[in-house]
Formats: structure tokens, sequence, C-alpha cells
């Protein structure tokens, strides 16, 4: 079941355009990663999804609904917490908390206790005196102790310590079980690879790539370190070998996924001392879109 | 060692009035002139002695002694006298404004925002920003006090003279000053700029609360205020300029005070504990409407305290008001006789107005109140749940009509009260009430157009508060300056009927309440339809 779709979304502030032709799908159950630079149109996308911005061209779903037009209804199944989170400073954490859940419609009063204790927060201090990542928990703990089916969340994390952090991914896997879906828009790579079944890309307003992780792996290099008995004179040429580097006879390589055996038969043939080899993380496939793209826009001009 | 706390003053001084070049400027001219034009007003108006001596006498009466300060040189009230009389306190309050409200944004303001972090991050010493503060506040204070001492000497009244223009200057530099130093303690003390501003707004509150009681009654108790004591210099009359020794002195520790808590404290922290609040949200707090009431509540109270004390200052005065008009010419100039009424009742819907004028501030900061959270990012934690773009914009709207009639009932009642309690045939509330009621429909047209501006063209909402201040000017000072009556007419408080002196106009009242819901009915459909920021 498709729970949140979005069509060939336009957006343009102005001339700007900050959105171009975006679409993107979260089934039920799925934990999509959102991913891209700073002012790639994380934000811009979702606060579409939310109805606080209108969509230039295209449409946005949730729950078969029009995002702009039934926000109300949509939002008593949704939970959000925005990138920035701003708070009232004459009012503390727990007021906010509570505003935030009555807000939403539904109550869950002893999974907010849980939770406040989980995050570690003093509801009882006003909000201005709360750090980046103190306010961003109280976001999380009024979206996390509300029963919705799907969670937007703009990069959630990016002021947590990696305790806190790790409590967020329990909190989302926990989520994720209960069948809820979730929207987690990061920069933060090793999060979204951690917990995401499915990732799309976006850079300068437009979708690069989106599938899941597996889809994408034949977009991304493993990195090898071998030691050979006899040296490997021209490792370099092997097709779909890059970045060598050498120290007597080990070797750090990158193989494109799709070349390993070849890669593999031709290291064998020198006989292997040690091999240890790194999976291919998100961030290389993040890094190469860039790589690939930046070089293509600059060849350009 | 000690030179190191304030390493690199001299560079920071100068960030602070780069920071602050406009706001210095419209605080340094805006002070300037009123003083010179209001000056010159007297000599046009107050040109012969029989005129001053009658002032002198309806300036006797201890309402206006607890307004203005006591009264001195009323024997040979010569310009000077009267001008110091009547406009030095509301001038040196003004001076104490400027210095709280820049010096809190310099000192505790920034450091709530994490600026001074990044400034001590630099080689600049512990102190050096407070002293840098402390520094520009009293440069600013002292040339506005000069500029002021010199351009009144300039003018060339008789009885004001080099010595007199100079100190009546100095003697507000001088309450500036004092208050740069009691801001400066308590950005010490308090743990954030509201605070930092609360309570030095309220030790200029005090300030000219205790004076008022002092004059009045026990002169002693006005020796406990500072206030009283720059009154007592008896500008172009005595020229004392002894008390401005006692304000320096006072200011200069209070300096050193702040230094000193500066120097102990750790940055961010405050020396008054923050108490800790509520772990759940009341009853109240449930909805955006119980969200836009609780954020304004201080400010709501306060505004209604100040209104009901407006009110009963006004009315304190109804006693002596025959003999008050009979001899003031500039306000006989507002008000021209009309047969068949008294002078109190053709006064009323002066007063009225200006009331309803202040009461739609709040009323309509409740309203505006919308963009700024907006501007704040914090409207998407209400639309990003359930809560319907209508429903938010309405619940402002609420506040804010229900503001503007709660704010003029206040200053009604207490306008009857007190005028009640000091004229001898008293004084008939519904008239009155009336009178003042008939005034909301111009309020919430003001209102109306705020909630257009909000939903259609948010960038210029700032254009409600300038019809309101030329509301302001075209009805309060149209009589005085003579202005042309199409002028009062393009605002809506100049359309209102002047009751009781005249009839009720229904048909005008009813086209501005129409206008009104005009206004908001387009806000709403614009403000369903637009982006919102955040
Ligand atoms: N209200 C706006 N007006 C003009 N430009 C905007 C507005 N909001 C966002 N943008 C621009 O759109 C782009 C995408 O921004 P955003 O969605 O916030 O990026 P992200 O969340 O991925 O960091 C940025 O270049 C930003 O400057
Ligand atoms: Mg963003």
């Amino acid at each position: 079941m498709t729970i949140l779709e979005i069509n060939n979304l336009t957006k343009k502030f102005g001339s700007f355009t900050a959105l171009d032709n975006v679409n993107l799908k979260v089934e039920k159950g799925e934990i999509c990663g959102f991913i891209g630079p700073n002012g790639a149109g994380k934000s811009t996308t979702i606060r579409i999804l939310l109805g606080i911005l209108k969509a230039t061209e295209g449409r946005a779903k949730i729950f078969g609904k029009d995002a702009w037009a039934d926000a109300v209804e949509i939002h008593k199944r949704i939970a959000y917490v925005p990138g920035d989170v701003n708070l009232w400073p004459n009012l503390t954490g727990g007021e906010v908390i509570d505003l935030f859940i009555k807000l939403r419609g539904t109550n869950n009063k002893s999974r907010r206790e849980e939770l406040i204790k989980r995050f570690d927060l003093d509801p009882t201090k006003k909000c201005r005196t709360y750090s980046k990542g103190n306010r961003q928990k109280v976001a999380l703990i009024a979206a996390l102790s509300s029963d919705a089916d799907l969670y937007i969340l703009d990069e959630p994390t990016s002021g947590l310590d990696p305790l806190m952090e790790r409590v967020f991914q329990e909190c989302i896997l926990e989520a994720k079980n209960a069948g809820k879906s979730v929207l987690l828009s990061s920069h933060i790579l090793s999060e979204v690879e951690k917990l995401c079944d499915k990732v799309a890309i976006i850079r300068e307003g437009k979708i690069i790539e989106t599938g899941s992780l597996i889809d994408l792996r034949h977009l991304t290099r493993a990195h090898l370190h071998v030691q050979t008995k006899l040296p490997m004179t021209s490792l370099h040429e092997v097709v779909g070998v890059h970045d060598v580097e050498v120290d007597g006879q080990s070797y750090s390589i990158h193989v494109d996924s799709e070349e390993l055996d070849e890669v593999m038969k031709y290291v064998s043939q020198y006989g292997i001392i040690g091999l240890e080899s790194a999976p291919p993380t998100l961030e290389d496939l993040f890094m190469r879109h860039y790589e690939g793209v930046s070089v293509g826009v600059g060849g350009a001009v | 060692m000690s030179n190191q706390l304030f390493t690199k003053t001299g560079i920071l001084s100068r960030f602070i009035l780069r920071r602050d070049r406009l706001r210095i400027w419209i605080w340094l001219f805006g002070l300037v002139a009123i003083t010179l034009l209001v000056a010159q007003t007297f000599v046009d108006l107050y040109g012969s002695e029989e005129e001053r001596q009658a002032i002198a006498e309806t300036m006797l009466n201890p309402a206006m002694t607890a307004m203005v300060g006591p009264a001195y040189g009323i024997d040979n009230y010569t310009i000077g006298a009267m001008f110091a009389h009547e406009m030095f306190l509301f001038t040196a309050i003004a001076f104490g404004l400027m210095s709280i409200l820049l010096v809190a944004r310099h000192t505790r303001a920034d450091e709530e925002d994490g600026q001074i972090e990044m400034i001590r991050s630099l080689p600049t010493g512990r102190l050096s920003n407070l002293a840098s503060t402390v520094l520009v506040m009293n440069g600013v204070n002292v040339l506005i006090a000069l500029l002021i001492g010199f351009g009144l000497y300039g003018m060339g009244i008789e009885s004001m003279d080099l010595e007199g223009s100079l100190l009546y200057g100095a003697a507000l530099g001088a309450t500036g000053i004092f208050f740069t130093a009691v801001t400066a303690v308590f950005a010490q003390l308090t743990e954030n700029v509201r605070g930092t501003i609360g309570f030095a707004f309220t030790v200029l509150g005090v300030s000219y609360l205790v004076r008022a009681v002092g004059d009045v009654g026990n002169e002693m108790l006005s020796w406990l205020s500072p206030l009283g004591w720059v009154l007592n210099t008896e500008v172009f009359v005595s020229n004392y300029w002894w008390p401005l020794v006692l304000t320096i002195i006072t200011a200069l520790l209070l300096v050193l005070l702040a230094f000193y808590l500066n120097a102990i404290r750790d940055l961010g922290s405050g020396f008054l504990p923050a108490k800790s609040g509520r772990r759940h949200a009341s009853k109240f707090l449930q909805s955006p409407l119980g969200l836009m009431v609780r954020l304004q509540r201080t400010s709501l109270i306060a505004w209604g305290i100040g209104m009901f004390i407006l009110g009963a200052s006004y009315g304190s005065v109804f006693g002596e008001l025959e003999t008050f008009f009979g001899d003031n010419e500039m306000l006989a100039e507002l008000i021209a006789p009309i047969e068949g009424f008294s002078l109190t009742d053709q006064f009323i819907p002066m007063i009225m107005s200006i009331m309803a004028m202040l009461s739609t501030i709040p009323a309509l900061m409740a309203m505006n109140k919308l963009i700024g959270e907006e501007k704040k990012n914090r409207t998407e934690h209400m639309l990003g749940r359930a809560v319907s773009r209508t429903r938010l914009i309405a619940s402002s709207l609420v506040v804010s009509i229900v503001t503007s009639f709660v704010m003029l009932s206040l200053a009604a009642i207490g306008l009857w009260s007190a005028g009640n309690a000091v004229m001898e045939e008293g004084l008939e509330f519904g008239t009155l009430y009336g009178a003042a009621m008939v005034h909301l429909p111009a309020m919430w047209m003001i209102i109306g157009l705020a909630a257009l501006f909000i939903g259609a063209v948010p960038k210029f909402i700032g254009l409600t508060w300038l019809y309101l201040i030329y509301s302001f000017i075209v009805v309060y000072l149209g009589g005085l300056l003579q202005l042309p009556d199409w002028l009062g007419n393009l605002s809506p408080f100049g359309q209102i009927p002047n009751i009781p002196v005249e009839d009720m106009d229904y048909m005008k009242v009813s086209i501005l309440v129409v206008i009104a819901m005009f206004a908001a009915v387009i806000g709403f459909v614009g403000y369903n339809r637009r982006d919102i920021e955040g």
C-alpha cells in the first residue's frame, strides 16, 4: 500500500526553481531515506507534503489524499519533526510536548513519560534554556508519543549526541516493527544506511537516484586491501580498478561492484596473502554521484 | 592582568556603533527634534506673562504634580520654567527607555543569542563587551545632552540661558547614564533579556511612581527615586547641578558592580535563579487560541493595568477641567466650545479617541503576532498538526478583537471611577462607556486590515503600524496643527462621531464594521492560499 506519493513535483520561489520534477514513493512499513546536501530541497519537499507550501506543479499525496487540500485530515495521522526546531522561549518543554500532542488530536500519556526518560529531557525547563539538541528532543518526543501512521522527520538528529542518536534509531525501528512508515531526511549517511529500506537522493532540486540500498550498490565501489606474494605491476590497468595505493606488496584499491569477479581472478594469480574488504558505504555512493555530476556541470561551463 | 579584561574594547565599541547606527540616529533625532519643537510651540502659544501665569495656576493641583513633577518657579512662570516643568520628566523617561533597550540589546540579548560567545572566543577581554556597551551608551547620552543643551540655548529664548540649557541637557543625559548602569547590572543578574528589560523597566516605573507619591505628599520619599533627583535640579529657575553629581556617582557605582558581577560569573549564567516550570501544560494551553493568549499573557496584563491607570489619570483631572480649559489656550484650540455641552463633555470624545488608539496597540500586536510566529518558524508546529489555517488565523483575530474590547473598557472604567470621585456632580457611566465603545469599529478596521496583510501581503504588515501612527497624528494633533479635514477623514478614528457632543452616526460606524469584515475575509482567503514560510 502506498502511503506517500509525489508526482512530478515542481516548486518555484519567484524565478528560482527549488524543486524540479520530483517523484517519490513510500510504501507502508517502509523507512525511506531522503538524502542530499544543504539547500538540495529536502525541507521544501517536506513542507509541500505538509501543505505548508503550495506546489507550483505536480501533486503530493499522503494516504491517497491531497497534501494541500486535505492537510488537516492527513495531519491527524502523521507526526512531523522540523529541521530547525524553534520553540516558545517562555514555555517549558513539558508544556510544549503536551500542546503538540493535543494539537494532533490523539493522546498517549504513558508513552510521553517513557520517551522523556529515554531521551533524558528535563521537561520543567523553559525552552529558552534548551540547546538545539534539547529542542529537537522536545519535537521528537511529541512526534514519537503520538500514534501516527507516517513519521516525517527532517534531519531530526543533527543536534543529538551519539547516545541520543542511538535512542532515536531504536525508536524508529520500533515504529517500523509496528508497521509505521517513515520519511527520514538527512545528510548523515550512516544513519540513513542503518535505518532505511530505500533511499532517494536529491541534489539541486532533482532526484538523481532512488531505490533500495541493494539496487544502488551497482553504483558503489568496494574497498579492498590485498597483500600478494608477487608484485602486481599492472593492477591499475585492470578494468574496474580505481584509486590504487601501493605500499610494498600491499595494495589498497577501489573496485566497481560489477567488476569484482574479474578483478579477484586477476589478483589471485599473484598469490593472496591477506585480503580485507570494506563494504561499499552510502557515503561512497553519495560522493561518486556528486563527483560525477559536478564534473559534468563544470565541464559544460 | 586587569588591562587584559578590556582588550579590544575600542573595536567592539565601533562595532556597536555600526550595528546600531540607524537606531541611535532615530533616538537622537527624535529626542532633539521633539525638545526643540515643543520649546518653539511654547514660545508661540504662551508669549505673554498673563497667559503663562494662568497656566501656572492650573499646574498647582496634585494630579499635575503627580504626572509631571512638583511645580517650581511658579510666581515667575517663565517659558523656561514652564518648559522644564512640563517636558523634563517625560523626556527623562524617554532617555531611560532608550538606554535600557539599547544596553539590554548589546549585553544579555547578544549573550542569549550566543554572539558574545563568538566574541569571547576571539582575543577580546572578558569585560570588553560590557565596557564597550557602557562606553557607547554614555557617549550617546552625552552627545544628545549637548545637542539639546546647545540647541535650546541656540533658540535664543530669553529665559533659557546657556547654563540652564546645558543643565537641562545634562540632567537628561545623566538620567540616560543612570539607566545604562541599572540595565548593565540587571544584564548580569538575570538569565535572559526579558528579565533584564523587565527589571530595568520596573526600576524606571517604580522611580516614577515613588516620585509621584513623594511629590504629592512626602518630599523625603522623592529622594528615593533617581527621577526625583534629576527633577531637583530645578532647571531654568535655580539651576542646581549637585543632584546630577549624586546621579552620576550612583551610576558609576552600579557600573562597577556590573563589571564585578560580569567578571565573576560564567558566560550565559545569571545570579537570579530561573525557577523550574510546569511539567505539564495546563487545561488552558491546549489549542492555538490558548497558546496565543498564553504567549501574550504578561504583556496583555501589563497593558490592561496601563490602560486603566491612563484612564484614571485622565479622570483625575476632570475636577479641574473647567478651570484648566478656561486658561489653556493650547487645549482650547483643540476643542472649540459648543453650546449646551460642558467642557467635560467636549473633552470626553478626544480622550476616548486617544485611549482607543492606544488600546489598538495591544490588539494589533495580538493580530500581528501570527506573522512574528511565522518568521520564527513556529507556525509550522501548528499547521504541521491537525490545525487548519483558518483556525489559526481566527485564533489570532479572536484574541485581537477581545483585546480591543477589554483594553478600551478598562480605560473607560478607569476614567469613570477617577472622574466620578473627583467631580462634584459625578459622571454618568453609561454615556462615558458608550463614548468609548463607539470607537471599536475604527479599531476593528485596523485589525481587519492587519488580517488582510497577514493573508495577502505579509511583508507589508508594518503598514498597519504606520496607519495607526498616522491616525494618532491627524486625529490628536490635527486641530492643533490646523491640518485639513480630509487628512483626518482618511483615518478610521476620524470617522467616529464625537459622542456625547455629536449624535450617533450608525451609517458611518456600520460602514467601518463592514470594511473591517471584508478586509478580514480577504485576509482569511489569502492565508489559506499562500505559502507559509515556517
Ligand atoms: N521561501 C523561500 N524563498 C526562496 N528560496 C527558498 C525558500 N525556501 C527555500 N528556498 C531555497 O530552496 C532551496 C532548497 O532549500 P531547502 O529545501 O531548505 O534545502 P534542504 O532542506 O535540502 O537543505 C535552497 O536553495 C533555499 O535557499
Ligand atoms: Mg533543510
